[in-house]
């Protein structure tokens, strides 16, 4: 029998991503995201003219952790100045990193209008339903009678209204070239996760418009729960209220 | 010598913003500087340009956060209320050391308050830049040409010190028309620098725009670096002019429109047997502190007008140094004063 | 020189083309000018006043309290402003639409029936030319030519149709301030 000898890594840091270590809390599905944008950015070859926009949340540091030109942006607000940045440079690639609060809440404005002007760049969703980097607080998407430190007693209508399901918002406007809701339960989600994530930065490269990947996403710290405990959680409750969709795909459509 | 045009302030700003240099404007409408978008709008899609309607006056300051960030030269104009929303983004851009010129017209206040002029966004323009240790560096036109100039001078200052640059006028200069000398349009500078992000980025360190500093010691070092730069533009950016009599009895501080106002209210007062010298000063941020305290000890009074209830007075007082008695004069919410009133306020108080 | 005018009338009346005309034909003047305009907020009609002042050297405050001299082209404006123009000024009354007797006899009085006139000669929209016609006539601030010449100018290509009904306005309103002067 040939002795099999390995030459080459069949697995390593991208290039995209910086040699750093990353401060996200044990089982939190962040860095297994930053991961699959790194990789898409390399097999795409976009990393030396790509900007990462870092938001605040608990990805305020993506800056650190991203292996590309970065900008930190105030709370909500990504997704003007990405516009501001990819109108002043059409062929930069450009993505907004950000959460449920800085997106969903305190800059929902800011990512509809985005849409609404077909603006050409990539919106990385993560929606873990809270609060993260504040202590778990009620999020837009924290589901009915999810209790935070700002809803002890679970979500109700009268105390926090209803939760907001970004995607199917969005799916309703025509500037829209590319919008999925993925998740990063299992091997294969992780797989299909990264399929999506490729596809809205070939869509943003096509120049055909706003991009957008929800990545339902889990944290342990928040959640109160062991971390293989959150990623059930996430395919057994989370997912009944934000089912896994391919809501718009324009680079399909034109095939 | 180029022909004069009679056009608005509005105009002016605009068209002095493109003549020095501007290609990027996002901005949201409010009266009483409007012209300025719509004439952005029709201009800058014809040299390359870019003109966005932002969502909200937030979402400007943002997208002029990102466009400077990739080195181009942005702009943002707005009135008081709306400028009351860029706070936020104004201090990141301090923060994160990001030129960009911003104009506002102010009318008047607080709250919705009225379009009418007003100078009560004094403390607003040279205290503001929202929270942190920062400020704007601030400019006060009194005429159509200086609004004309100062705009387009504004973006080679703010890229010299990192920092917004804020043009401070009102209604009645938004409004106003008057000859103006329109020089050619300049192109922007085509070398980007070296701290943009974007473009290729293959045989360089990448760039991080930031203003996240968790370390304090880290964080004061950032603060004292941009406090460096505002004493550099003390000694290379005070503005001011001198109008009036060589021997005052009193000195007239104004600024702006009330500055104009005051051209005139002193020729009434000379011929009234008072004699004045009208101090106006162009930069509010810097301020033109020693010519100020220079002249307070030769004269008996000082008289601040200004269309606010007391708060370009502060600078001035600080300049005077209880030298000699300050006093204030002017009117608030939208109301202006005439020649007439101020010459008979600087008779009463000779 | 230095000379202040102050318009009032209502919305669409004109009084802020009717400056602009006079600040562009000073402008070509070679003068010095600033003109500054103060309305009511509405869109469509409300108060409207402009005031301009035109010198052969530093213009100094666009912002007069008591103006040299006035049109005042409704009853409302006459009520509302007469009393601030400076004793020895001059006012420019539509009599159309207000009445011409005044309380001032410190000033100078020009009466004309301007909307009349304007319909008498094909449109009452050129109102606010005959007025201006016979501001420039009592003034002298500048040519009545130059006025004439600064209508190409001042108005959009569009309206250039209107031109010689406003000119023959400019020129009855100031024969009319000559009559009554003498």
């Amino acid at each position: 029998m040939a002795e099999t000898r390995l030459t080459e890594p069949i697995y390593k840091r991208p290039e995209s991503l910086t040699e750093v270590q990353m401060h996200y809390c044990p089982g939190c599905t962040h860095g297994i995201a930053h991961r699959l944008v790194a990789e898409v950015l390399d097999e795409l070859d976009l990393k030396d003219r790509t900007v990462a926009i870092a938001t605040v949340g608990c990805s305020v540091y993506a800056y650190e952790y991203f292996n590309t030109d970065a900008v930190q942006a105030s709370h909500g607000r990504g997704p003007a100045v990405a516009t501001g940045i990819k109108r002043c440079q059409p062929d930069t690639i450009v993505f907004t990193y950000q959460g449920d609060g800085d997106l969903a809440s305190i800059g929902l404005a800011e990512v509809m209008h985005a849409a609404a002007r077909a603006e050409n760049f990539t919106v990385v969703f993560i929606n873990n339903a809270v609060f993260g980097m504040t202590r778990g607080q009620m999020a837009p998407t924290t589901l009915m009678g999810q209790k935070t430190t700002t809803t002890p007693l679970g979500r109700s209508v009268e105390q926090g209204g209803y939760p907001l399901n970004i995607c199917e918002l969005l799916a309703q406007i025509p500037g829209v070239a590319y919008l999925a809701r993925e998740t990063l339960t299992s091997p294969k989600r992780i797989r299909q996760a990264k399929r999506v994530l490729k596809k809205a930065f070939q869509v943003q490269a096509a120049g055909l418009g706003f991009s957008l990947v929800e990545l339902v996403s889990s944290c342990p710290t928040w959640w109160y729960m062991e971390p293989l405990e959150a990623l059930q959680w996430i395919e057994d409750v989370m997912l009944e209220q934000y089912p896994l969709k391919v809501f718009v795909d324009k680079l399909e459509d034109g095939r | 010598m180029p022909e004069r045009q009679l056009i608005t302030g509005n105009e002016a700003a605009a068209e002095g913003a493109i003549a020095g240099g501007c290609r990027y404007f996002f901005g949201y409408p409010i009266t009483p500087q409007n012209r300025i978008p719509e004439y952005m709008s029709e201009h800058l899609p014809l040299i390359d340009g870019v003109y966005i309607q932002a969502e909200s006056e937030v979402a400007a300051i943002n997208m002029v956060y990102g466009a400077a960030a990739t080195g181009a030269w942005a702009m943002t104009t707005s009135s008081s209320p709306g400028i009351s929303l860029m706070q936020e983004g104004l201090s990141y851009m301090i923060g994160a050391e990001l030129p960009c010129v911003l104009v506002d017209m102010v009318r008047g206040g607080p709250g919705l308050g009225n379009i009418a002029p007003a100078q009560s966004d004094y403390w607003l323009a040279t205290r503001g830049a929202g929270h942190g240790d920062g400020r704007c560096l601030t400019f006060a036109p009194f005429s159509v040409q200086e609004i004309y100039d100062l705009v387009g001078q504004a973006f080679p200052i703010a890229q010299k010190y990192r920092n917004p640059v804020m043009i401070l006028a009102d209604a009645v200069l938004a409004s106003m028309r008057e000859p103006c000398a329109l020089r050619d349009r300049l192109d922007p500078p085509e070398q980007k620098p070296s701290w943009a992000v974007g473009g290729d980025q293959k045989g360089r360190q990448r760039n991080i725009v930031n203003s996240l500093w968790t370390d304090p010691p880290v964080m004061e070092e950032v603060n004292l670096r941009i406090q460096q730069r505002y004493r550099d533009a003390a000694q290379n950016e005070t503005r001011w002019t001198e109008h009036g009599a060589d021997d005052p009895e009193i000195l007239v501080c104004a600024y702006g429109i009330s500055a104009r106002i005051c051209q005139t209210a002193i020729e009434h007062a000379a011929e009234a047997g008072i004699a004045c010298r009208l101090i106006r000063p162009i930069s509010l941020f810097p301020f033109p502190t020693e010519v100020i305290a220079d002249w307070a000890q030769r004269v008996k009074k000082v008289l601040v007008v200004e269309l606010s209830l007391g708060q370009f007075i502060e600078d001035v007082r600080l300049a005077v140094e209880g030298a000699c008695p300050v006093e204030r004069f002017g009117r608030t919410g939208g109301m202006l004063v005439t020649p007439e009133e101020v010459a008979e306020r600087i008779i009463e108080i000779a | 020189m230095r000379q202040e005018v102050f318009m009032a009338g209502m919305g669409g009346q004109g009084v802020l083309l009717a400056g602009q005309i006079l600040a562009q034909a000073a402008l070509e003047a070679g003068l010095e000018l600033s003109w500054f305009p103060l309305y009511s907020p509405e869109v469509r009609g409300g108060w409207v006043t402009c005031t301009l002042v035109i010198a052969d050297g530093e213009v100094g405050s666009p912002v007069v309290g008591r103006p040299q001299k006035m049109i005042l082209m409704d009853g409302i404006a006459v009520d509302n402003y007469l009393d601030r123009i400076h004793s020895g000024g001059l006012a420019i009354i539509n009599t159309s639409l207000a009445s011409g007797e005044v309380n001032r006899d410190d000033i100078e009085l020009v009466t004309i029936p301007a909307t009349d006139i304007a319909a008498q000669l094909g449109s009452e929209q050129a109102t606010n030319m005959v007025l201006l016609g016979a501001y420039v006539q009592a003034s002298g601030v500048v040519e009545l030519q130059a006025v004439e010449q600064a209508l190409h100018r001042v108005l959009p290509e569009r309206h250039h149709d209107y031109i010689p009904t406003n000119v023959a306005a400019l020129q009855r309103g100031a024969q009319l301030a000559e009559e009554q002067l003498q």
